[in-house]
């Protein structure tokens, strides 16, 4: 399925959004989930299912002012 | 010592962590200026992992992060990065920035009082970056804010309190909420003079991150705001027009 990740295109085979992270290797890292705009709490990233199309934000942290 | 939602600060300079020339300068200014309150921000996290190492080194200096909502220009941007900020950085603290103008950086007031409502109605403790707008002021509190942050001037342009009588104004008209210049500093003079004017604390970034010795600009910038504090504390001089001798007239010899 085609994905924008991080604002690139991406095609992946993860149906979730816990899976998409495995499947980028990111798993382990902490980052902050949103789903075509909405935020998407960690323990909820399982149920969140992708659909083709779909834009995912994952966010880490920066430094900042 | 002022509360910040319950948290009292020994230092009352609040440090950005952007734009140092290295993590080791950013270090070492935060540890020389002896803050215990640094900002941080959420971005697009990469395959380099740099926001893990980044996340690594503040949390060995041991402070509060205040997470920033930099760059939004609306509400549901900035509510939906706060959630994210709370997630990942473990606290219901939020810099709430709602950015409605892209030249001074000037907050979108309208936006940001909304979003502040949302987000204290959700268990955030908003510090919101505001203009001294004292009108916009009694809204942020109505809405939940404890805290305001007024801009000294925008963002990085390094030139002070562009607005004392409006800053000077706001202080007066709540003497008991804790306020925070933020942004637009660019001197110790300029820290300095925000805690004379009677401000709680100074937040700022660039002036320190951008200076020729980052570490020796963090200790200058904690000393200034430490002498404003106590300055302040201490009852000054009202400025006035014709001069008055300090050494006694009594006594002088008539040569």
């Amino acid at each position: 399925m085609k994905l924008i990740v991080n604002g690139q295109a991406r095609e992946a085979q993860a149906s979730d959004l816990a899976a998409l992270l495995a499947e980028m290797d990111y798993a382990d890292r902490l980052v902050a989930t949103a789903l075509n705009g909405e935020f998407v709490p960690k323990d909820e990233r399982k149920s969140a299912a992708l659909a083709d199309g779909d834009r995912i934000e994952i966010l880490a942290p920066m430094k900042g002012g | 010592m002022t509360s910040f939602y319950g948290f009292e600060p020994a230092s009352r300079l609040f440090l950005g962590t952007s734009q140092y020339p290295s993590p080791k300068v950013l270090e070492d200014a935060v540890r020389a200026a002896g803050v215990d309150v640094v900002t941080v921000s959420l971005r697009r996290e990469g395959a380099d992992g740099a926001g893990q190492a980044f996340f690594d080194l503040i949390k060995a200096l041991d402070v509060r992060v205040l997470p920033n909502t930099a760059g939004c220009h609306g509400v549901k941007e900035a509510v939906t990065t706060a959630h994210m900020a709370r997630e990942v950085f473990g606290t219901p603290w939020i810099k709430l920035e709602v950015i409605g103008e892209n030249d001074t950086l000037c907050p979108d007031v309208i936006a940001l009082v909304e979003a502040a409502r949302i987000l204290s109605e959700d268990g955030f403790e908003v510090f919101p970056y505001c203009t001294e707008d004292l009108v916009i002021a009694d809204k942020l509190l109505a809405a939940g804010c404890e805290v305001l942050m007024p801009w000294g001037a925008p963002i990085g342009t390094a030139r002070g309190l562009n607005n004392e009588y409006g800053l000077r104004s706001l202080r007066g008209h709540f003497p008991d909420v804790p306020l925070v210049v933020d942004a637009g500093i660019g001197l110790p003079s300029h820290a300095a003079r925000a805690m004379e004017l009677g401000y709680d604390a100074v937040l700022l970034n660039s002036a320190v991150a951008g200076a020729g010795d980052p570490v020796g600009m963090a200790k200058a910038m904690a000393l200034a705001v430490e002498a404003g504090a106590l300055g302040r504390q201490a009852d000054p001089l009202d400025p006035r027009d014709m001069a008055v001798p300090s050494t006694p007239v009594f006594g002088k010899a008539m040569l």
